[in-house]
């Protein structure tokens, strides 16, 4: 079961921190959209992960290579179809699904890839979003968002009730689910979803395929 | 422009025929009773291989990388080059503190089958005529030059390379070894290089090679018979090549229309664009050395690589299993082996889930690249070694 108390204040980010006392020591991990590699080492340093990544920029590609990590350059969108079924224990799609073109075939290829998926995204329900959009008539520009519309790579943002409506889709089942408020701290996902949809900035969902893996 | 010292034409061709029978490097010879069982299915003996070794092999064997070379390569990869008397041709890559660190591993770099500079090829003397083999040379594969460095790998005693590493031609014999004799390699770093051999790049070497065949010198492969050599045609082989090695680019930047003597056209054919005078002084260089039957041998066993079809045209069957670490580099401006062929190769190592790491480095420089002074392309290299090394646990 996860734990939901707080860590002691840290460098890391809350979600990475969050996935990192999610996953099993010894693991297989591929990290899809793992940008310059802090998850991987992370995860590598704290669970000695057999850790993979695939990141979409040459420059961070490069930058994880440098520091020694197992990345590709590669499109989520793409790649992921030569993948062989469950090859890594966890497939962890990191604030990127909503930058994906086809979030659900990614969500399914993560299903197939890993026995379990940990996907977080950025929750466009927050308040602020909402009232952002409701008072300034404009798209809304946040921490987690900060590009205005026309900059911005994420095609596909959603909420967290739109995110749980995929994975029913996708016949996932969630074996866990954690919001983060605007601190970092963990709001955990329970039956309801109205509460964290309204009060958290991202999540982080652990999901896994409900026919057979 | 590069001021080679000026040799006649016969000294050139002995110090060549010499370097072919009796290399200045280090050399290995596999005598009648070991012969090699090549792809054509003749048997091959005896056999030299010449190599040249930096750095210490530590006590349990396990800081040996092999570097594979390309096409017209040798085994000088950071030592100089007994003809031409220029450095090592990979000593920006390898040396003390370099990102391949003589320091820390022990690099062996042999010639390959089939070349001229020591190892068995055409120019070797054919013990049973006491000529040299010419064109009674077998044609040989990517995977027979890999299987005489197999033997010279055992010579050394070491059961598993820590790296094997290599760009373009390098890289298929990278790719050969990582398939053929995965747990013999740690890691494996194919550069510049693909999976089989497209049919643009067959069509470049035939060019080349009618070049030499259509050069009266070259006499049926005969030519040392004949005390000629077939340097024309050998040099607008090698100024046809050339121009894959680069891109348009950097033709662009490092000679643009610029004219050779002062600025005025001549109205003849002499050569007036820089660029023609530096392609003629690449062919002319060239031939003096590199053996012409050499390149005609070594072209045809690029042209034959075809490490998908060799697997049942799946080539993720040529990697089912494997344990070795992989980096694959490419280069975006090279038009040659481009990043989409590397591509295919980490797309069939992923389909096994090997452990692959994939960077493109952006540069204008062509294929030659990764021959060149390539910042983030070293980086890499260095980061992925020092990564690969603790995890084999070597001291760094």
């Amino acid at each position: 079961m996860l734990k939901l108390s707080n860590p002691p204040h840290s460098a890391h980010r809350a979600d990475h921190l969050l996935i990192a006392e999610m996953v099993e020591p010894g693991t297989r991990v591929l990290d899809v959209g793992c940008g310059d590699g802090e998850l991987l080492q992370l995860l590598a340093q704290t669970k000695s992960v057999d850790g993979r990544g695939v990141e979409l920029s040459r420059e961070r590609v490069n930058a994880c290579v440098t520091r020694g990590l197992s990345v590709i350059q590669g499109d989520a969108d793409v790649d992921l179809d030569d993948y062989p079924d469950q090859a890594f224990d966890y497939a962890i799609l990191s604030l990127t699904i909503q930058a994906t073109r086809y979030p659900q075939k990614v969500l399914e290829n993560l299903l197939r890839i890993g026995r379990q998926a940990i996907v977080s995204f950025p929750n466009f329900g927050h308040w602020r979003i909402r009232t952002q959009l409701l008072f300034t008539g404009r798209m809304p520009q946040t921490e987690n968002l900060p590009e205005p519309w026309h900059m911005s790579p994420d095609s596909h943002l959603c909420t967290i009730k739109d995110f749980a409506d995929l994975v029913a889709l996708v016949d996932a089942k969630v074996e866990a689910a954690v919001a983060f408020n605007s601190w970092g701290r963990r709001l955990p996902i329970r039956r309801s979803l109205s509460l964290q949809n309204l009060f958290g900035v991202k999540a982080v969902f652990v999901l896994r395929k409900r026919n057979g893996g | 422009m590069n001021t080679a010292p000026v040799k006649s034409f016969d000294d050139s061709t002995n110090v060549r025929v010499a370097e072919a029978n009796n290399p200045s490097s280090s050399v290995v010879h596999f005598p009648d009773s070991e012969p090699l069982r090549l792809a054509c299915d003749q048997l091959l003996a005896p056999i030299s291989i010449a190599y040249q070794t930096y750095g210490e092999l530590n006590a349990d064997k396990s800081n040996a990388i092999l570097i594979c070379h390309t096409l017209t390569g040798d085994q000088y990869v950071a030592s100089v080059h007994p003809m031409t008397k220029k450095p090592g041709w990979w000593e920006t890559l390898v040396g003390p503190g370099k990102p391949i660190d003589t320091d820390r591993f022990f690099v062996i770099c042999p010639n390959i089958l089939g070349s001229c500079m020591g190892s068995t090829g055409p120019a070797s003397i054919d013990p049973k005529t006491g000529r040299p083999y010419a064109l009674n040379f077998p044609v040989v594969t990517i995977g027979d030059m890999v299987n005489a460095q197999v033997r010279l790998i055992d010579h050394l005693g070491i059961d598993q390379l820590f790296c094997i590493l290599g760009g373009s031609m390098g890289g298929m014999q990278v790719l050969e070894w990582a398939s053929s004799h995965t747990e013999r390699a740690y890691s494996a770093v194919p550069i510049a290089t693909a999976a089989w051999h497209s049919p643009q790049n067959i069509a470049f070497h035939e060019v080349g090679r009618q070049a030499v065949m259509a050069d009266p010198d070259w006499c049926a492969g005969d030519y040392h018979l004949h005390q000629k050599v077939p340097r024309n045609g050998l040099a607008v082989a090698r100024m046809a090549a050339h121009i894959t090695y680069l891109s348009e680019e950097a033709l662009h930047h490092r000679f643009g229309r610029s004219l050779q003597r002062g600025s005025e056209l001549t109205f003849s054919f002499n050569a007036d664009f820089q660029v023609e005078s530096y392609l003629r002084h690449q062919g002319s260089t060239f031939v003096d050395r590199f053996d012409a039957n050499s390149y005609l041998y070594i072209t045809r066993a690029m042209d034959y690589f075809d490490l998908e079809a060799e697997h049942g045209d799946v080539l993720a069957n040529a990697f089912r299993g494997t344990k070795t670490r992989f980096l694959v580099v490419s280069f975006t401006s090279d038009w040659l082996y481009p990043t989409r062929e590397s591509r295919e190769i980490v797309r069939a190592l992923n389909a096994v889930a090997a452990n692959v790491s994939f960077v493109e480095i952006e540069t204008d420089s062509g294929h030659d690249s990764f021959l060149l002074d390539e910042p983030e392309f070293f980086a890499t290299v260095r980061g992925f070694l020092n990564a690969a090394g603790v995890k084999r646990g070597l001291s760094t």
